[in-house]
């Protein structure tokens, strides 16, 4: 056994920006799953009594035009914004994985087909896109999945296909080869663990990116359903009342910024921690 | 005759992750003025280090820890940071080992030239005129259109000419080349070194010539002065230097110089051995390890041994050697 | 240089047409009749099947993708039904916001961004440089449109700095770029961070460079050798991003646009995309991804003008 200090988790823990955010991480881990405890009041109760309601010690963080508690639809957010994260960036980055290292490891027409469908699916500005495809599809987070999906799979298609195609040629790879290595051994005993490490970092740095998504496309209408909690809708409503409940609006943004700079930080550090090569830069 | 450049016990430090590092020691050379003067030893002897410090451009770790550099008499050593900068470029200029990497690629030849000569006063077309004319005497054709060549446009032995135009140019006192011909292939080789002999005769500066080929140092160079380790241990005129040498390890190069090979050796000598750590360098002779004619005398780090006036070396059986 | 402009052109055209057709033929093959909007649900089948048969919506796929693209290069971009107007009239029109917008978040995050990334490199490792990394990363970190409702809360609802709405008054500079300081604002922070980040490394590795060391041998002023020998050199890889960055700028330019109720291809196609205007969210993505694409393209043809290497090696 290695000493704590020197396994991965250990030596994440030493650098204070990642302990920041592993906390950060962490806290959002803790609300999501029991935002239903901690939770003062029903994210979706109306309290018309108070509507409009200050921060105060009743309400943290204010109520809404319907009197709803800010601070419990925030938890009730933060479970919506790691649900749709954790979703769409494990599907998006399975298929850019397979896409990547077909593209890769195949022939090389195959690679130009797929080289140019990665550059025109980048050709797609996210949120203009979002916009098109939610006068196509039903309104819901099914729909956000699939529009995160469609914009960031060929991101990790191209990491993965560089990484696969420096490896391709590399000589433990010819020299298996030469020993007669079937297709798959090549691939899931030295490809596939070869590749992880960009390929956990991107992950890792996308999943701000696509909560921003989640965020924004619920902020404009085309994402989570009416009524649903999620940060952006909980902006939204604080947009629509701006001047009589400004800090909806302060309350909303912040837990973004802060999961944000979390995955930032962590995504930083692992790609420190993992991929030395990259430290010289920083 | 005045010498444009003394070196006097020279040393240099770099502070690194496993301590102190001593990558220069005692070094200690004469260049007379206008000369050529050749520094000659293994990658890893210094010599590097020994133009950064002679530019004052050591990296952010190293510093000069000891002794002094004596350009026309005056120590430079920890001169302000003012008059270092005009020390570069026109009391001294260099020309680098590796003419692809060391002119800037986004910037075009003309405009590199022009920049240099930022403290003559003159206009643009004068300043353009001048480098034109230097071009045209390192031998470059069509030397106004060259200037707004940008260096990938040009073949490597070109782009060392344009640096050696740019180090001749401001008619330094000293001009440093640094392995300017390693990069290159032999003909070139050629042209470059008989490039620096006919400006050092028209231009009348003083070179000292850094390389690790004897071949080029006998056929260039007046005086050498051999390294090893981060030590000078030999220094004379060179045929003297080179027919007779007085340290064991110049013997040791010269032997082991595939140059002078005459018959086919089934395997290229070496010397045996390998460089000393230089983070804790042993207390006695540097060479003491390597050597054929070490004694318990050479626990004792040998000073300067002069054999003549003119010719010196750091150990203590010079005689022996000379045998 | 010119078979290398030709090439990444080429390339370019393929990638939009390939994009719009893409987009093109989801829209038509997905279930979602237009008709039934457009007609309203008591239309008689009769009426619908008229309507249908004038807009070419029963012929094959191919055969409407084939007349999209007719029209579209005959600048025809179709009919805004809503408002009868021309859709590439209503999009010609909000275009040059949204260009604003994004030109001039890329002009002050782009200047501010060099500078504290150079300055970074500069004085790297000290106190200054820690300072700017962590602001590089907390403007990154802060989403667009949360930086826009934060700006628009601050200081065009509370202190009342700024106008809260619009665009200006046409003819009107000064008006315009009052409009517009807020909303660029907001579009640009991050990219500060970005191009700062990226600056520090490319400028750390530059000064590394054997020709830098040659300059300084040269007894250049620090300055120089600094901010224009190295930075020349540092600056290439920010452009490249920038020009790949102005997707995630069209896309925080609709929240930018929503936000600050400004005319634009964002607030276009959130308006249209609610009354399910489908000629018009076409003709505002065509052009949005054609901007987009050539402002990538100009940056990777800038990037090998500025350096010289780039154009040999094409």
């Amino acid at each position: 056994m290695k000493p704590f200090r020197r396994t991965l988790a250990g030596r994440l823990l030493a650098d204070p920006q990642a302990a920041i955010a592993m906390l950060i991480i962490a806290a959002l881990v803790l609300a999501a799953v029991f935002a239903d405890l901690v939770a003062p009041y029903d994210y979706s109760a109306m309290n018309l009594a108070d509507r409009f309601a200050r921060p105060s010690a009743d309400y943290w963080l204010g109520t809404d035009n319907l009197g709803r508690d800010t601070f419990s639809r925030l938890l009730q957010g933060g479970r919506i914004a790691l649900y749709v994260a954790l979703t769409a960036v494990s599907v998006s980055a399975l298929i850019g994985l397979a896409l990547g290292m077909i593209a890769g490891y195949g022939p090389r027409w195959l690679d130009n087909v797929l080289l140019f469908s990665f550059d025109t699916l980048r050709a797609y500005p996210t949120i203009i896109l979002a916009l098109a495809l939610a006068a196509l599809l039903p309104r819901g987070l099914s729909t956000v999945i699939i529009v995160v999906v469609i914009t960031s799979f060929s991101e990790y298609g191209r990491v993965v296909r560089t990484q696969t195609l420096s490896l391709k040629h590399a000589e433990f790879i010819l020299a298996e080869r030469a020993m007669g290595a079937g297709f798959g051994r090549i691939v899931f005993h030295h490809l596939l663990p070869n590749v992880l490490g960009p390929f956990f970092i991107l992950a890792a740095m996308n999943l701000p990116v696509v909560i921003t998504i989640e965020a924004g496309m619920s902020f404009l209408g085309i994402g989570v359903p009416p009524g649903t909690p999620s940060w952006g809708a909980t902006l939204k409503d604080g947009f629509d009342h701006i001047r009589t409940t400004p800090w909806i609006i302060i309350a909303g943004g912040l837990p973004l910024i802060l999961v944000t700079l979390g995955f930032t930080f962590l995504g930083e550090a692992l790609r420190d921690q993992l991929d030395p090569k990259l430290r010289r830069g920083r | 005759m005045t010498d444009t450049l003394t070196i006097e016990r020279l040393s240099v430090r770099y502070d690194t992750d496993k301590g102190p590092l001593e990558a220069l020691r005692d070094v200690s050379m004469n260049v007379p003025a206008g000369q050529i003067v050749g520094v000659v030893g293994e990658s890893g002897c210094g010599k590097s280090t020994l133009i950064s410090a002679l530019l004052h451009l050591l990296p952010e770790n190293g510093r000069v820890s000891h002794g002094a550099i004596r350009l026309e008499g005056d120590n430079i050593v920890g001169a302000p940071p003012r008059r270092l900068r005009d020390l570069r470029g026109r009391d001294m200029s260099v020309v680098f080992q590796d003419p692809m990497t060391s002119l800037n690629p986004v910037l075009s030849i003309g405009r590199q030239m022009r920049d240099i000569q930022y403290r003559d006063g003159g206009s643009r077309t004068e300043k353009d005129r001048r480098s034109a004319e230097m071009l045209g005497r390192v031998g470059l054709p069509d030397p106004d259109g060259k200037l707004s060549f940008y260096p990938h446009e040009l073949s490597g032995g070109m782009r060392q000419r344009v640096a050696i135009a740019m180090a001749a140019m401001m008619q330094p006192k000293l001009l440093i080349a640094d392995e300017p011909t390693t990069a290159l292939d032999a003909t070139l080789e050629v042209q470059i070194i008989e490039l620096l002999q006919e400006l050092q005769r028209e231009l009348g500066c003083t070179i000292l010539f850094i390389s690790h080929h004897l071949g080029v140092i006998a056929e260039l160079c007046e005086r050498v002065v051999v390294m090893y380790a981060g030590e000078t241990v030999e220094e004379g005129p060179v045929a003297d230097v080179f027919l007779n040498p007085a340290h064991p390890y110049t013997r040791k190069l010269i032997e082991c110089d595939p140059g002078r090979l005459k018959q086919r050796a089934e395997t290229l000598p070496a010397i045996a051995g390998s460089l000393p750590d230089l983070t804790d360098r042993p207390k006695g002779c540097i060479f003491r390890d390597r050597c054929d004619f070490a004694t318990d005398a050479c626990a004792d780090r040998p000073d300067r041994y002069f054999v003549d006036d003119t010719h010196w070396a750091a150990c203590h059986h010079t005689d022996e050697v000379r045998k | 240089m010119l078979h290398y402009t030709l090439q990444r052109a080429a390339l370019a055209v393929a990638i939009v047409f390939v994009a719009i057709s893409a987009l093109y033929m989801v829209m038509i093959t997905l279930p979602g009749d237009p008709t039934s909007v457009l007609l309203g649900p008591r239309a008689t089948p009769e009426i619908r099947a008229e309507f249908r048969a004038q807009m070419g919506l029963d012929d094959p796929v191919l055969m409407q993708l084939a007349q999209f693209w007719g029209r579209v290069l005959s600048g025809d971009l179709g009919t805004d039904y809503y408002r009868d107007r021309p859709v590439a009239d209503a999009v010609m029109g909000a275009l040059p916001h949204t260009v604003a917008l994004v030109v001039g978040a890329i002009v002050w995050s782009a200047t501010l961004g060099i500078l504290l990334g150079a300055f970074s490199a500069d004085n790297r490792n000290t106190w200054l440089d820690r300072v700017s990394g962590v602001l590089s990363v907390g403007f990154i970190a802060a989403p667009s449109f949360v930086v826009a409702l934060y700006a628009l809360l601050f200081f065009a609802v509370t202190l009342g700095w700024f106008p809260t709405i619009g665009a200006g008054e046409p003819g009107d500079l000064g008006s315009r770029l009052y409009h517009l300081a807020l909303p660029s604002f907001a579009i640009g922070l991050a990219w500060v961070g970005y191009v700062a980040r990226i600056v520090r490394a490319s400028m750390l590795e530059a000064l590394g460079e054997n020709y830098i060391r040659t300059a300084r041998a040269f007894g250049l002023p620090r300055r120089k050798v600094i901010y224009s020998y190295a930075l020349r050199v540092a600056i290439l890889p920010a452009v490249q991003v920038l020009g790949v960055g102005i997707g995630g700028m069209l896309s925080s330019a609709v929240f930018a646009e929503i936000v600050f109720s400004r005319p634009g291809i964002g607030s276009l196609i959130y308006d249209s995309v609610s009354g399910r205007n489908y000629p018009l969210v076409m003709g505002a993505m065509l052009v949005a991804i054609g901007f987009f694409v050539t402002c990538a393209l100009v940056a990777d043809l800038i990037n090998a003008a500025l350096d010289p290497r780039h154009r040999k090696l094409s």
